[in-house]
């Protein structure tokens, strides 16, 4: 039996979890949020992670009811993220596991999210679309490797989501996929928008330049509302990510789709991922958002398998971060 | 024109059904393209007739160009069919999965001449500006000593470099992607690719590094 602290802070999110054995003791999270019209930056996303994380271990703890002593290993996330949040999380994870003299695991986020959506929905082998505000791309399992099929050749879909969200100015409270969902549901015109899938690949950012340039001119006129757009965005991205998934499914032959990340907690996109699953016999998995949006829980949970099935650590001088740590990169030892 | 009852359904693909059965005394591939109920109807209605279209369009030119790819005999706009020619043959990508998992001392040399003939037809369609749009293993057939293109559907013409490479970008990450330990292949592919498109291949190829660093070392946030 394995207690498992996890500690990510790829992006904007700051999340602390204590997982034993597949079950979450702990998943406790904080948000830096931006004011509409604005993204988050690296260098004030690792000062709000700093200021945070120590009262967010200790509200892990509490949680779990658990203390220092009980915990058996240390996970953190090594990437792939951005730079600075990525190092001012890790430090504390190499300080903490080596204050209470425990193993270190450098844990590869994609994987943590594949992982803990694979135990939460208990599904077996499915093909995976990972969706969030920096990563795109449609999974599946072979030969000890996630490999990667399909994958946006520029922007991620939620990078598209949140910058379309600062161009008619949403508010980024909870998060600006969030209020495009809700803003959605109220649009009735459809806008025909570029729509750019390549094979098993996807591409968003002639989206955004079009909407940039053609979007604003429409809404001043009065001929769309932001309602409409969001709705006409939605329905236009999410068609070419289930499309890009069904090449896919098509291609290795399997039946299943888990959806993760960010994005996937939008009920639309499940929607019609089920309605593609569905008219090919299959079956969707999806997460809510305690797992769905970056969390500490997958992290413990991703880094304990790793751990328990090669019985050892990250060797100390490899717990360094890794911006653009790949998810093929990481040989999968515990399927 | 009805849909004959007694066609036999031999494959459901991502975008259409596939049929088997006669036609005015031929065997015959039929294609029907279903309808996506997950789309916006305005959107689906859009992409349909225009994927139907292209594919019709992109066979015609990759057969012009002297690259092997199914005959259309018929193209039913209004119940998306299409009537295609038989290929008696398999897919590159069960020919490259078997001949990976064997033992057979030759057959390094035999996927090297099939990687070959992938990197030829490739060269041939976009020399001569036509994009496939779905470069995988699973559309090359090959009979004979023949290697057939398939599945036009997300086929354009474009004289961009841009537009090849990424093409290319496709069928690399197919290749990779479903058949782990075949990277070595990759390399005949380019070679032949280069071979059959003297005029251009060199941009194409300088291009696709470019799309390559743009895909996989790309900052991944989140």
């Amino acid at each position: 039996m394995v207690v498992a602290i996890g500690l990510e802070g790829s992006a904007n999110k700051l999340g602390v979890g204590i997982v034993r054995d597949g079950e979450v003791l702990s998943n406790c999270r904080r948000t830096y949020i931006t004011p509409p019209g604005q993204g988050f930056l690296p260098k004030e996303t690792a000062e709000h992670h700093r200021k945070h994380i120590i009262p967010l271990i200790k509200e892990a703890l509490e949680v779990a009811k658990m203390e220092p002593k009980d915990i058996d290993l240390v996970c953190y996330t090594k990437g792939p993220g951005m730079g600075a949040p990525l190092v001012s999380v890790a430090v504390v994870a190499r300080t903490i596991a080596q204050l209470w003299n425990k193993p270190i695991v450098g844990v590869n986020h994609c994987i943590g999210h594949i992982e803990m959506g694979r135990t939460i929905t208990n599904s077996d082998n499915p093909t995976v679309l990972y969706v969030s505000g920096g990563n795109t791309q449609v999974i599946a399992y072979s030969c000890n490797r996630y490999r990667i099929f399909g994958e946006t050749i520029d922007i991620a879909v939620g990078n598209c989501l949140d910058r379309f969200a600062r161009l008619v100015n949403l508010s980024n409270d909870p998060s600006p996929g969030y209020n495009i969902e809700q803003a959605a549901k109220k649009g009735k015109k459809f806008l025909q928008l570029p729509y750019c899938v390549k094979g098993m690949d996807v591409s968003f950012s002639g989206i955004l330049s079009y909407i940039e340039e053609k979007g604003k001119p429409l809404l001043k006129s009065g001929e769309y509302t932001v309602e409409d757009l969001c709705f006409s965005l939605q329905e236009t991205v999410f068609a070419m990510l289930v499309e890009t998934t069904e090449r896919a499914m098509a291609h290795t032959g399997s039946g299943d789709v888990l959806l993760v990340g960010g994005v996937a907690c939008n009920v639309r996109l499940q929607e019609m991922m089920a309605q593609m699953a569905k008219e090919r016999g299959g079956t969707v998995y999806a997460t809510d958002e305690r797992y769905c949006i970056d969390n500490g829980a997958m992290i413990a949970h991703a880094g304990a398998l790793l751990y328990t099935s090669t019985g050892k650590p990250t060797p100390w001088d490899e717990t360094f971060i890794r911006q653009r740590y790949r998810t093929d990169e990481v040989e999968v030892t515990w399927r | 024109m009805d849909f004959p009852a007694d066609y036999q359904l031999v494959k459901q693909g991502a975008e259409a059904k596939i049929y088997k059965g006669t036609f005015l005394g031929r065997p015959v591939i039929v294609k029907e393209r279903f309808c996506k109920t997950y789309r916006h109807p305005e959107l689906e209605a859009m992409i349909s007739k225009e994927r139907l279209k292209a594919e019709a369009r992109g066979i015609l030119r990759c057969k012009a160009l002297g690259v092997p790819a199914p005959a259309v005999y018929y193209v039913d706009p209004d119940s998306k069919l299409m009537y295609l020619e038989e290929i008696d043959g398999s897919t590159m990508k069960d020919l490259f999965t078997s001949l990976l998992a064997s033992d057979d001392k030759d057959a390094p040399d035999k996927l090297k001449q099939l990687s070959l003939s992938i990197g030829e037809a490739v060269g041939k369609i976009h020399a001569g500006h036509l994009i496939h749009g779905d470069l995988t293993t699973s559309n090359f057939l090959r009979h004979g000593f023949k290697t057939y293109l398939i599945d036009f559907g997300l086929s354009s013409v474009s004289t961009l470099a841009e537009d090849k490479a990424v093409d290319l970008y496709v069928l690399e990450r197919a290749l990779i992607s479903t058949h782990p330990g075949s990277d070595q292949y990759w390399t005949h592919i380019l070679a032949s690719y280069s071979k059959s498109y003297p005029s251009g291949s060199k941009e194409v190829l300088n291009k696709f590094k470019e799309v390559q660093s743009r895909g996989r070392k790309r900052t991944m946030v989140g």
